[in-house]
């Protein structure tokens, strides 16, 4: 990472702790907020912070709303040809590069928990199994940036179908080997082009994009596309993520 | 003899006054929240002085664009409503011809454009105020292209793509920010402009037939 990057990025980014991100938030959210409240809010003593990141976040709420009604089970995300793909492709996470996490593919298993039928833990192999799917789409991040990449995997509907989710759920939530964790909205999970992948550039999914899988959803932001998975959660509970917690717009939709 | 307030002649109705000010309080939170957006992945080799900026952290940024791009667009919407169904767009930033606009810019740059009834606009200003409102509808689609590249890909489309989006999105911010400034400056220049923006009203101009 140059320096540059390393100075854009949140200190929790470079850091990789919650608690810095979390701590960081609250004080520049502070900061900001006086020149908000100065611009606007005239007369307004700092009390009226939490007022306004009440109204924030509830105008956060109702963006998830319309982007749900925005949201169409058949628009597909456009395909790019192989000659267009990224290379090298960006790593991210809430951490830097050098702290990846190592999972050992023998002892992986992936859990599954909440409203679902059967239960059964998944080793890799059975995983890579399961019928196969490609796409070369673009990932688009939070942040702005943007890079296309081919991911390979089997389409998530089919698995959920598979295992008997119940899929008039509302949200599917994710748990991850580095402690990051997200969810998404049951209509995004049974999108076609939503994949669980174990394959980045027809290679197995190198340690740094997420090994040994990644659910790839190219109709939403890249933090909402969650590495290194081992369980997953059927509810109708918002299960939140790493990133919503802290302000992100849960829906993120592309 | 005429009363006083005859003297007074309303030229900002209502509609204009409020929604001037709505805009322009919504397009200083877009334009500070952006830039700190900007400052996450920057397009070009600069970052925006954090002091500047609005939001704090990307998220709190992303708050902010998206809860004002609402006032924004909305208060927008409304305005142009307004202003094709009353007439008063075309009444006052029609006609406008390159030649008219290039003699008051010259004449503005002498100090010399005349602002004495500041109920019709110059060409100078027609020409600001359409390129204002023309930005402010290019930001809107090219801020919807990059929201949803894959719900309104055929908008994004338009743009190229979304990279394509992203910069057409930061020109567009960047001839508003300018337009404002020198909006600002010829108010500041000339300063009785500022209060008919807040009452509506200004003096009759001598000679002037009501």
């Amino acid at each position: 990472m140059n320096k540059s990057d390393w100075l854009k990025r949140p200190l929790a980014e470079t850091f990789g702790t919650a608690t810095v991100a979390k701590v960081e938030r609250r004080l520049f959210l502070r900061k900001s907020l006086s020149l908000g409240a100065l611009a606007m809010l005239g007369g307004c003593d700092v009390s009226s912070d939490e007022a306004v990141e009440k109204v924030l976040w509830s105008m956060s709420r109702w963006n998830d709303d319309v982007q749900a009604k925005l949201f169409s089970g058949d628009k597909l995300a456009i395909q790019y040809p192989e000659s267009s793909i990224t290379n090298p492709f960006p790593f991210n996470a809430y951490y830097g590069e050098d702290e990846v996490r190592i999972v050992d593919p023998a002892s992986y298993k992936l859990e599954l928990g909440g409203l679902i039928r059967e239960r059964k833990p998944w080793t890799l192999p059975e995983l890579y199994a399961l019928p196969q799917a490609s796409q070369v789409t673009r990932h688009i991040c939070v942040e702005g940036w943007s890079a296309i990449g081919k991911w390979s995997g089997t389409p998530f509907r089919a698995f959920l179908e598979r295992v008997g989710a119940d899929t008039t759920a509302k949200y599917v939530g994710f748990k991850c080997a580095d402690d990051y964790f997200t969810s998404i909205d049951m209509a995004t999970a049974l999108h076609p082009q939503t994949l669980l992948t174990f394959r980045f550039a027809d290679q197995i999914l190198p340690a740094q994009y997420g090994f040994p899988m990644k659910l790839r959803v190219p109709t939403k932001l890249g933090f909402k596309n969650p590495k290194h998975i081992v369980a997953i959660d059927v509810t109708n509970t918002y299960p939140g993520g790493y990133w919503e917690d802290q302000g992100y717009n849960w829906f993120s939709g592309s | 003899m005429a009363k006083a307030a005859d003297e007074w002649l309303i030229i900002h109705p209502g509609v204009v006054r409020i929604t001037h000010w709505i805009n322009a309080l919504a397009i200083f939170v877009m334009v500070a929240s952006g830039w700190r957006i900007y400052n996450a992945a920057p397009i070009w080799n600069f970052l925006f002085p954090r002091e500047l900026t609005l939001g704090g952290w990307l998220g709190g940024a992303l708050q902010w664009h998206f809860a004002a791009m609402w006032v924004l667009a909305l208060n927008g919407l409304f305005y142009l409503s307004y202003g094709l169904l009353s007439g008063h767009l075309l009444r006052k930033l029609l006609p406008i011809t390159p030649a008219a606009i290039f003699r008051d810019i010259k004449e503005a740059l002498h100090g010399k454009l005349a602002h004495e009834d500041l109920s019709v606009y110059n060409a100078a200003q027609r020409a600001a105020y359409l390129a204002i409102i023309a930005a402010i509808i290019l930001l809107v689609f090219s801020g919807l292209a990059i929201w949803k590249p894959v719900q309104l890909q055929e908008l994004t489309l338009l743009f190229g793509d979304y990279e394509g989006a992203r910069i057409v999105h930061f020109v567009a911010m960047a001839v508003l920010v300018l337009i404002v400034l020198v909006h600002i400056v010829m108010v500041a220049l000339v300063p009785r402009t500022l209060p008919t923006m807040i009452t509506g009203r200004m003096r009759k101009p001598a000679g002037r037939m009501s």
